[in-house]
């Protein structure tokens, strides 16, 4: 044991508020304030995982979000990042892929055998034979890393957000903070993101002075009117400065993903501390400088008791003094500045007990800091296209060339005291703030509407002059191989070996040996890699270059991604009915549509003995007005239009320009001048806008007016053998055969609503009338024909008897029996298409196709016809498992007491009479029938005609 | 997502309008042979740099209407215009 806490200290501890959580089934104790990690360490625990790949023991690197060593399951919530997560009163935390236990677990013997898990050992091992792959997958599977997911657990809510500031500063560092502060007092409003729990940045474990200029800049931002966010990440930068932030910590929700469109992001992701490569870089108690500061001045937390440091920078050295003043017995302090280095180190039962240095001697030891230089995270600058150049004399990378919506500030761009990088800063967030506003008032300049723009256009101060640079030895590997990748166990050994083996770019290097592409995501790991690699060539650092840093910048649970959905759900005005005569739903697009009321079977039985209603609101519906309406339904439907006559309907269908099925359904014309379409329910946007895209662009001479009238009109199917009887009851509409015969449409008042209109249709295949009726009656309507209908047996059916009933009338649904290669031949409408027309959409390629050569659509009837194949099941040759078909649509018909379905099959399968072979989900093969017509029910049509 | 000029709503997400891909005007079906049909409904030029393509304002004004984008950095050429009014002179 020998981390501990200090008897006083530790700046965001609250010493006089205790908690307890479970680590690994014991009680640890620990502050309000602490982090899981730190309140770990506080109490002696140096163990908190073991790797990836060689199970070896690993304890704090970085005590940071970083942190590849601390990733814990919290409850049911695995890979919680320790070195971040606050700890809090009653967290049950355990060890992550660990048997039987952390300290002793088996899979440890992984670390035996290290030396034949070489980079590719998994590929080329393997590969072959190709049929144990299952089993390898089942062995390997339980050595993957991570934690466990609970499947009972419940689901969560996650929120989303959108914001629209003119500026966005990710991290609020000391520069971050006075960009923010000196944007918002030009003018902006400005968003400040900071990935930790309080601002601040380094200055928080520094200096009691540190944290006050860290204080005085907090305030200074709030009295600004800055709108800051902690513990949330800017994890991506898109097109036009399309920024996306997590953020944690909610109350009401576990995660937000916010959206913000900044006009301005300036990017504030100050360095990241990276760690040194040489033998036991991994071991428990070798740290980074910036650990050992959080440790001690966060938290209060003793590191060790006898340390070595090595330190190329004031940040190492501020590190020295900080252990010092701890109690820590600083022995030995290797300046990296002047040559030294640290070579390796031994550890007993995985702890550090001494350290080797460059000179050969040896230092006992249970902590080793270092402090060697650092890493820009330039991931946002990297996604705005920047490909950011190594500085050889500051040891890191710089950015080059950004749009002037993406500025970066603090450390990313130079050196300097903090008051330096403050002013600096400022500058730049001046710039920042009035660009942004001019941004704004272009954007609203643009919007006709915007009767006013804001403010006055501010003007755009100069750039102050750049930070300097201060020179930082490049230390990057010792004189021996030692940890690269803590995350996927990845060595500097690994990727000489994969250099040599080839995998000598640094892209290709990455993939072949995994190296950055842990949790940590080369945060602490890419530009050691690369130096590696640079060596391993022979090259610099330059002429290797990096890898690319794509978003996001740290990761988003899958449950931030999908997170609130903002789609509305749809309900007709009749639904209130259905919800009170136990209906069951189904979502249809964005409808809830009734399914059925309890017994599907029993409602078709009932349509077509006696009358039934259903819903179909949904129902696309588009008003269509002026001289040209006939011009517009001979181009987009691929039959004729001109000579329908006032008082009469007729069926459609639609096809792209490929010739491909795209809608389907009846138009009506109801007066001179006046049609109304109909189109399928989940078409009724994409035909709306399909109909303006041709008026607009190709035919814009044409008079036409379309008006979406969808939620205008609730629509009503009522069908039936007595369904003539029930609307007479209704409508003073003259319904005799003769006066109102099948594919005619009339005007009228229903049930004493006026401007109802009614059709006679057939898409159940009985005799039936589809009303449309002005939303705000609906309801009214639909009661009074349920009353009105009591004696005629009427009763309400839901979709699925209107699927059977229209299968057992082979009626196909486009998008069900058709997909997006399906041609119009396919179908059966062969009649519906007329090539003699002057032109419509699709005539060029249905005019080419070679039809015989087409996929047929066929009613099938299974030989044994209690049989109900599944709805995509394969139709496949006799004696094989070559696919020639496939069932599009199958129901068990009550009517016909027998299954009836609906097929694509290839054309020299497709003759009437021909057996076919389904091949359904379990792997049984049973025959069924070519059937001669669609309709399985009355080809004839003599129901629906009558 | 991208900031699109609306001639008529001003600039506004990509997410209110549909994107209607390169501009190009349908041949007259009969007259065209057939290789060329071809041509225009499947062979795009798919340019890196500018490229005139028409976008819908569908959440909006409901307008077509074409601009130019550079397919490499995202940038929208000004001015974008509306197709004709529906129901003008040929």
């Amino acid at each position: 044991m020998t981390t501990s806490r200090l008897s006083s200290g530790g700046a965001e501890i609250d010493r006089s508020s205790k908690i307890s959580f479970k680590w690994n089934g014991k009680t640890v104790n620990g502050f309000e304030g602490d982090t899981i990690v730190s309140a770990l360490a506080g109490s002696g625990h140096q163990l908190v995982s073991r790797s990836m790949k060689y199970h070896r023991k690993r304890g704090l690197l970085t005590a940071d979000y970083w942190d590849p060593n601390c990733f814990v399951q919290v409850g049911d919530e695995p890979n919680v990042r320790a070195g971040h997560r606050k700890a809090t009163n009653g967290m049950d935390i355990s060890a992550q892929n660990v048997w039987p236990s952390l300290e002793r677990d088996m899979k440890s013997a992984n670390g035996l055998v290290g030396r034949f898990l070489t980079p590719g050992f998994y590929y080329k091992t393997f590969v072959r034979p190709q049929f144990l792959w299952p089993t390898y997958q089942k062995v390997l599977r339980t050595f993957a890393p991570g934690g466990a997911v609970d499947h009972q657990s419940q689901p969560l809510y996650f929120d989303k957000r959108y914001t629209h500031p003119d500026v966005v500063v990710a991290g609020a560092g000391p520069a971050g903070l006075a960009a923010a502060t000196a944007a918002a007092e030009a003018g902006a409003s400005v968003l400040l993101v900071e990935h930790d729990h309080a601002v601040g940045g380094h200055l928080r474990w520094g200096s009691d002075a540190d944290r006050d200029e860290a204080a005085r800049l907090e305030a200074a931002a709030l009295a600004a009117g800055v709108e800051i966010m902690t513990d949330a990440t800017v994890t991506g930068r898109y097109d036009h400065n399309w920024v996306s932030i997590n953020q944690r910590s909610l109350h009401a929700s576990v995660e937000r993903l916010v959206k913000a469109r900044a006009k301005v992001l300036v990017v504030a992701a100050g360095l990241v501390e990276r760690p040194y490569v040489f033998a036991g870089n991994d071991a428990l108690g070798v740290m980074t400088a910036g650990a050992a500061r959080r440790l001690i001045n966060l938290w209060g937390v003793k590191p060790g008791t006898t340390a070595v440091a090595m330190v190329a920078n004031e940040h190492g050295d501020a590190a020295v003094a900080d252990l010092e003043a701890a109690g820590v017995s600083v022995t030995s302090v290797v300046d990296g500045r002047n040559g030294e280095f640290v070579s390796s180190t031994t550890a007993s039962k995985g702890a550090l007990s001494s350290v080797t240095l460059g000179d050969g001697s040896t230092v006992d030891a249970d902590l080793l800091i270092t402090a060697v230089g650092w890493t820009a995270p330039t991931s946002l600058l990297n996604m705005a296209g920047d490909r950011p150049a190594y500085d050889e004399t500051a040891a890191r990378f710089f950015p080059t060339k950004l749009p002037p919506e993406v500025i970066p500030v603090g450390g990313l761009v130079g050196d300097g005291s903090t008051a330096q990088i403050i002013e600096h800063a400022a500058g730049v967030g001046r710039v920042a703030g009035a660009t942004g506003i001019s941004a704004r008032r272009q954007l609203q300049a643009a919007t006709t509407r915007a009767a006013v723009v804001d403010g006055a256009e501010p003007a755009i101060p100069a750039m102050p002059e750049p930070l300097g640079r201060d020179p930082h030895p490049e230390l990057y590997r010792s004189d021996t191989h030692g940890m690269v990748d803590y995350s996927e166990d990845v060595s500097s050994k690994d990727l000489v070996a994969a250099s040599k083996e080839g995998y000598d770019s640094v892209e290709l290097m990455k993939r072949f040996t995994t190296v950055t592409m842990g949790p940590s995501q080369g945060k602490l790991e890419t530009v050691n890699a690369v130096a590696v690699l640079a060596e391993a060539r022979g090259e610099t650092i330059e002429e290797v270059g990096t890898t690319v840093w794509r978003p996001p910048y740290a990761p988003i649970s899958l449950g931030a991604l999908g997170g609130r959905i903002f789609e509305p759900e749809r309900v007709s005005p009749i639904h209130p009915w259905h919800e009170a005569n136990g209906v069951t739903t189904i979502l249809a697009g964005q409808w809830i549509r009734p399914d059925h009321y309890g017994d599907a079977q029993a409602e078709v039985t009932n349509v077509r003995n006696n009358v039934g209603i259903i819903d179909v609101t949904p129902l696309g519906k588009l008003d269509l007005r002026g001289p040209d309406v006939p011009k517009l339904l001979n181009l987009l439907y691929t039959n004729k239009w001109s000579k329908l006559a006032i008082g009469s309907v007729r069926y459609g269908v639609m096809c792209a320009e490929d010739g491909v099925v795209l809608d389907d359904g009846v138009t009506a014309h109801l007066g001179e001048d006046h049609y109304l379409m109909t189109t399928t329910s989940s078409g009724a946007a994409a035909i709306w806008e399909w109909a303006e895209n041709w008026l607009q662009t190709e035919r814009p001479h044409w008079q036409v007016h379309v008006t979406p009238v969808t939620t205008a009109y609730a629509s009503i199917n009522i069908a039936g053998p007595k369904s003539r009887e029930l609307l007479s009851r209704l409508t003073d509409v003259d319904l005799a055969n003769e006066a109102f015969g099948y594919m005619r449409v009339r005007t009228g008042t229903i049930g004493g609503v006026d401007d109802c209109i009614m059709w006679r249709i057939g898409f159940t295949g009985e005799l039936s009338y589809e009303i449309h009726v002005p939303s705000g009656y609906a309801l009214h309507v639909w009661e009074h024909l349920m009353s009105e209908g009591a004696d005629l047996g009427i009763g309400a059916f839901g979709l699925e008897a209107q699927r059977i009933m229209r299968l057992e009338k082979g009626h196909f649904i486009v998008g069900q029996d058709t997909d997006g290669l399906t041609k119009a031949p396919t179908a059966g409408i062969g009649g519906l298409i007329k090539l003699d027309k002057d032109d419509f959409v699709g005539k060029t390629e249905l005019s080419t196709l070679d039809v015989a050569s087409l996929p047929v659509l066929v009613a099938l009837q299974p030989v044994d016809g209690s049989v109900v194949p599944e709805e995509a099941a394969q139709i496949v040759l006799p004696d094989s498992n070559d696919i020639i078909g496939r069932i599009t649509s199958s129901r068990f018909s009550p009517t016909l007491n027998r299954s009836v379905c609906l097929g694509q099959v290839e054309p020299s399968h497709a003759a009437a009479g021909n057996i076919v072979t389904v091949l359904l989900f379990s792997g049984e093969r049973i025959p069924a029938t070519v059937m001669e017509h669609h309709a399985h029910f009355d080809p004839e049509g003599a129901r629906l005609r009558g | 997502m991208l900031i699109v000029p609306c001639p008529n709503c001003g600039p506004r997400n990509s997410a209110d309008m549909r994107y209607g891909g390169e501009s190009h005007s349908r041949p007259d079906p009969d007259s065209t042979p057939i290789e060329e049909w071809r041509n225009y409904l499947y062979m795009h030029d798919n340019p890196a740099g500018w490229l005139k393509e028409t976008w819908y304002c569908g959440s909006g004004c409901r307008r077509y209407f074409t601009t130019e984008r550079n397919t490499v950095t995202n940038q929208f050429r000004e001015p974008a215009i509306n197709y004709p009014e529906p129901g003008g002179s040929q």
